[in-house]
Parts: structure tokens; C-alpha cells; sequence
């Protein structure tokens, strides 16, 4: 019965709070909105899109912190970099990573993770492997990178999701 | 549409002053890296500067320039920030990999070889 009412509660409430941000929250919005988001993860079902199994909430909260600090340092860091006219060598290059991640949507947030952060930029991922390659700015020591995908992110995703 | 400047008080005018200059002033030192920096993957990491905090100062400066013209919390520019976030590794991506892919093509030095080490023999055979 749940299943059928609601098979993508995630994405019906995510559609209902983006509903009510855009229209203002009023009962009339709140009763539009809940049948829309209803109707679309009906509608999504059609797709069959894999559905995220999310073990727990307080690793991906605590990694949020995370992340929305260390974007804005980096946005510093990238920032200071592109003032600073060659006072100091610069190198850039490529970083080889093995994940362990094997569950989708961790591998979606880290990329999404990888991506903001200006700095870092996620290059390719081989499923086979688990080898991810990014490619940093500012490269000084391999291993910081390493260490910093590894311990920072990597820990807390596999926490959350697998 | 905007107030007389006389109604907007001044400690959100200069906040919002504050945002609109850290969020345009970093898109600007994105776009301008864009230009300095000499290699596509160097490129690569300077529009991320427009779409985090650059785009998210100017957000966060339009949050309260409106919440306070408005007298209610008008917030729905996280969705902006939320989608800007989402949608950008899939450019990203989608860019590095052919620049990835074309630099090997063209046997560039440059660039990492095809996938993992060559420790398991497997990735020279598929080359």
C-alpha cells in the first residue's frame, strides 16, 4: 500500500519543498504540491530509475559541514592562485585514487563533491577497477590528495550509504 | 518593484553589498584564470570558482536584498545553488573526458595512459 501511494518518497518530497519554495507556503500550494509530487513519482515509476538506499542521515550531515568549509577555502586557495602571478612554482597535475565505493549515488556525491570544490576536478572513473583519476591545481604532495578523497569524503560515504 | 533606498536599511545594504562583491569578484577571478592559465586541464578547475561560491554570494546577496524588501524570507535561490551544483560535474565530465580522450588519441605525453596501472596485464591488451 505504501509502496504504491508513495514509491519514490524522496523524490516526492524534494518536488514538494521545490513546489512550495517557488509558490509560498500556503495551504492551498501545500494540498497543489503534495498531489503534483505524488503524480510525478507515479509517473516516475514508468522509468524505473534505481532507487538510493540511504543507510543513515548523521554522516551525510556531518559531511556536508565538511564540504561546504573546504569549498570555501579552496575558493580562496584557487582564488589566490589566479592573483598570484608565478611568485611561487606551480605544478598541476594528475592523481590516481582507489575507491571502494561501490554504491551509485556515493559515487554521484563524490563526483559532485570532487566538481565543486575549485581546485579539484574529477577526470575519469574505471567501474572495473576503482580507480578514479582527478586532476588537482595546486599539486604538491600526491598522497595529501590521496588522503584527503579517502579519509575526508570516502569514509563518511560508505558510512551513509553502503 | 524596489524601494525608495531611504526604506532599505543600511546593515542589509551593506551585506548584501558584501555578497554581490564576493560572489561577482570570484566569477570575475574565474573567468579571468580562464584566460591566464595555459593547459585545458589548469582551465578546467576555474569555472567551478563561478559556480560555487561565485554564484553563491550573488545568491546568498539576492536572499537578502529580498527577504528584507519583501518583509518574508524569500529563499527559493537555493534552488538555483542546488541545481548549479548538480548540473555542473555533468558538463565538467563530459569535457574532460574528451579532452582526455583526444590527448591520448593523439599520443600526448602529457596525459595518463588508458586506465588502471599495468600491474594486471589486462589494460595493455584492451589498448
Amino acid at each position: 500500500m505504501m509502496r504504491a501511494v508513495l514509491p519514490y518518497p524522496l523524490l516526492s518530497l524534494g518536488l514538494l519543498v521545490m513546489w512550495l519554495l517557488l509558490n509560498g507556503l500556503s495551504a492551498g500550494h501545500l494540498l497543489l504540491g503534495m498531489f503534483l509530487a505524488l503524480l510525478a513519482a507515479k509517473a516516475m515509476t514508468a522509468l524505473q530509475p534505481a532507487k538510493p538506499r540511504i543507510r543513515s542521515w548523521a554522516p551525510l550531515l556531518r559531511l556536508f559541514r565538511i564540504v561546504a568549509g573546504d569549498i570555501v577555502r579552496s575558493n580562496i586557495a584557487v582564488a589566490q592562485l589566479v592573483l598570484n602571478r608565478g611568485h611561487r612554482e606551480r605544478t598541476s597535475g594528475f592523481v590516481t585514487i582507489p575507491i571502494d565505493l561501490q554504491d551509485r549515488t556515493a559515487l554521484t556525491v563524490l563526483a559532485v563533491i570532487v566538481t565543486s570544490t575549485p581546485g579539484t576536478a574529477w577526470v575519469e572513473y574505471h567501474s572495473a577497477s576503482g580507480e578514479l583519476m582527478i586532476h588537482v591545481l595546486d599539486l604538491r604532495e600526491e598522497q595529501d590528495w590521496v588522503d584527503l578523497i579517502k579519509n575526508r569524503y570516502e569514509r563518511l560515504l560508505a558510512e551513509a550509504f553502503e | 518593484m524596489s524601494p525608495a533606498p531611504a526604506d532599505f536599511p543600511l546593515w542589509a545594504a551593506i551585506l548584501v553589498a558584501l555578497f554581490l562583491l564576493i560572489g561577482s569578484g570570484l566569477t570575475f577571478l574565474g573567468a579571468f584564470g580562464l584566460l591566464r592559465f595555459k593547459s585545458f586541464y589548469e582551465r578546467i578547475h576555474l569555472p567551478t570558482l563561478g559556480t560555487s561560491w561565485g554564484a553563491g554570494g550573488i545568491l546568498v546577496a539576492s536572499m537578502i536584498f529580498f527577504s528584507v524588501t519583501q518583509s518574508r524570507p524569500v529563499v527559493h535561490e537555493i534552488l538555483i545553488a542546488l541545481f548549479i551544483t548538480v548540473t555542473t560535474p555533468v558538463s565538467l565530465m563530459l569535457l574532460a573526458r574528451a579532452a582526455l580522450y583526444r590527448d591520448r588519441t593523439e599520443g600526448n605525453e602529457s596525459v595518463p595512459p588508458i586506465g588502471p596501472e599495468p600491474e594486471d596485464g589486462l589494460s595493455q591488451q584492451t589498448e
